[in-house]
């Protein structure tokens, strides 16, 4: 039963990863940029969120509309400006340039916030709320709700990909930047729509996180970048739904491992990481034909 | 230049004031130099084909008019308006709309997709997708397919509707004929009377020079980067178009002509 136990819990957590592996790997997939900022990006947005409900007051729900708003008006404008002027350098200055972003964040995040734990306050009643399965499984509603916020955003970013007409830019642009052009589309305002819809998930992942557990200003480096990064690789790179099922292999590997002894808990994760680079470094999902 | 192009000119100059105008454009790749000073002057209505052999500059002049290769020096010029440092998007909106070599297609999109991509950002015009449609009427049943299945033929004719989508004035048509059948190529280019008559000026590149001149209203030769022959077909001799092709004026260059285009096309 424990390990019923430890595949479940691993599922629900697939979902907080996919979460923060989404927008890793949509980016990677438009703009061919590795934004190694993502993890601490996701840690502003939770610290924008923080900040929100103690200056206003206002009741959590209210606030996740506007950190999401504020962090895609953050992703265009970063996209438009630092990002771009990367892209235009070439590949491995995206690299050098989200690194050199990564660093500032995180200290500036430490100077301003200092090096204290801070949650995304929800209150205990519901942090701690769950539901029984037998005697054994006990299931937290909170990762219930956060999964399925996972599928609903994954869902959401397959709608508008397929059928909005940015999304159908953001593939076009992804395929042939130049040909888009000659169709009279600027390849770099699709980029910063794409950069903004990436930012708006990070913002939820980043608030998921501060509700499940603490932030603190090196998570984003830590822990959620470095799991997204499993999640997408494992899932295979640009593929929306490889994320999904590269974050609940990562979980339910992370949960089994822990189950074994609990040290274990992250080498196990990044051992399955390792296996699917060597067995099958295109990911589980994506085709070999493509990219 | 040939002897008659100042009568071609005044000819062509009852047309009105050229609809794309460059002059003395020089276009460097690197260290190379692509371009040394091309001039032309296309009339709204005309069918100007620009041809020459494997690296004469064809395909940089095109790509150069639509703005993805910056000139070091010269203008361009369309519809009165200096475009020389305008971007590409923008050019298209304005109505210079190319088919690029390749035909560039978005693999990963239907053809339907394609079209709508091609009409995003169109001006107003009398082309939509409907009117592709009717134009090529195999696609209406295979427009949720994707273009990477389709064959070269088919895939150049959703190249050409995705531009017209976008409602051009000025149609560039880069290598339409490249990798394609001769009966293929016959039927794309029977397209063009009806692209015409939409009110459509074109300026095409063309490696196949037989099937230019069935084509063309005015033609200009470049050879590594120069104009060395320009004029309407009618008024250039066979032996003018093989020698300005291949830069010699050799009998034999002449008589071995036809079979070299066979080949290349």
């Amino acid at each position: 039963m424990a390990w019923v136990n430890a595949v479940i819990q691993g599922i629900l957590t697939g979902g907080l990863y996919a979460l923060f592996a989404c927008g890793l790997s949509l980016m990677f997939g438009v703009m061919k940029v590795v934004n190694l900022a993502h993890g601490d990006l996701a840690t502003v947005a939770g610290y924008i969120g923080v900040g929100v409900i103690a200056a206003t007051h206002m009741p959590f729900l209210w606030s996740v509309p506007v950190v999401v708003l504020a962090m895609a008006v953050l992703g265009y404008v970063l996209q438009r400006s630092m990002i771009q002027a990367a892209i235009s350098r070439g590949e491995l200055t995206t690299l050098i340039v989200t690194f050199g972003l990564s660093i500032v964040i995180e200290n500036g995040l430490l100077q301003f916030f200092s090096a204290d734990t801070r949650g995304v306050g929800v209150g205990d009643s519901i942090v701690s709320a769950s539901f029984s399965i037998g005697s054994q499984i006990q299931i937290a509603w909170l990762n219930v709700v956060i999964f399925a916020l996972a599928v609903v955003v994954l869902l959401g970013l397959q709608y508008f990909l397929s059928v909005s007409k940015y999304g159908r830019l953001i593939r076009a642009v992804a395929d042939d930047r130049e040909a888009a052009q000659l169709s009279g589309a600027d390849y770099r305002h699709v980029f910063g729509i794409a950069a903004a819809v990436a930012f708006g998930t990070v913002a939820l992942a980043g608030t998921a996180y501060g509700m499940t557990t603490v932030i603190d200003p090196t998570t984003g480096t830590d822990t959620i970048l470095l799991f997204a990064f499993a999640a997408v690789v494992i899932g295979g790179l640009g593929s929306l739904w490889g994320t999904l099922i590269g974050g609940i292999i990562l979980g339910v590997a992370q949960q089994i491992g822990a189950q074994i002894n609990i040290s274990y808990e992250l080498l196990a994760g990044y051992i399955i990481f390792l296996a699917v680079l060597v067995i099958r470094p295109q990911g589980l999902t994506a085709r070999r034909s493509e990219s | 230049m040939s002897v008659g192009n100042d009568r071609v000119e005044n000819h062509r100059a009852e047309n009105g004031t050229p609809l794309l105008e460059i002059r003395d454009l020089v276009v460097h790749h690197g260290q190379l130099r692509a371009l040394s000073g091309i001039s032309l002057r296309v009339y709204p209505g005309e069918v100007y084909a620009i041809i020459g052999a494997n690296g004469a500059g064809k395909s940089t002049l095109l790509r150069t008019i639509s703005g993805l290769h910056h000139p070091s020096a010269g203008s361009i010029v369309y519809d009165g308006r200096d475009v020389t440092g305008m971007r590409p998007e923008k050019r298209a909106t304005a109505g210079i709309v190319m088919v690029p070599e390749g035909r560039r297609l978005f693999p990963s999109l239907t053809l339907e997709e394609n079209l709508k991509v091609g009409a995003t950002y169109a001006r107003t015009g009398p082309w939509t997708i409907q009117r592709v449609y009717d134009l090529f009427p195999w696609m209406k049943e295979r427009r949720t397919q994707r273009t990477a299945q389709m064959s070269g033929g088919e895939q150049q004719s959703v190249a050409i509707g995705r531009a017209l989508v976008a409602n051009p004035r000025m149609l560039l048509l880069d290598e339409l004929s490249l990798g394609l059948a001769p009966v293929i190529v016959q039927r794309i280019y029977g397209m063009l009377p009806q692209i015409l008559a939409s009110g459509v000026t074109v300026l095409l590149v063309e490696q196949d020079v037989s099937q230019a001149l069935r084509v063309a209203t005015h033609l200009q030769c470049l050879l590594e980067g120069n104009t060395t022959l320009e004029g309407r077909p009618s008024d250039v001799t066979a032996a003018e178009v093989e020698a300005a092709y291949f830069g010699m004026g050799s009998a034999a260059a002449v008589a071995h002509a036809d079979q070299d285009e066979g080949g290349e096309g």
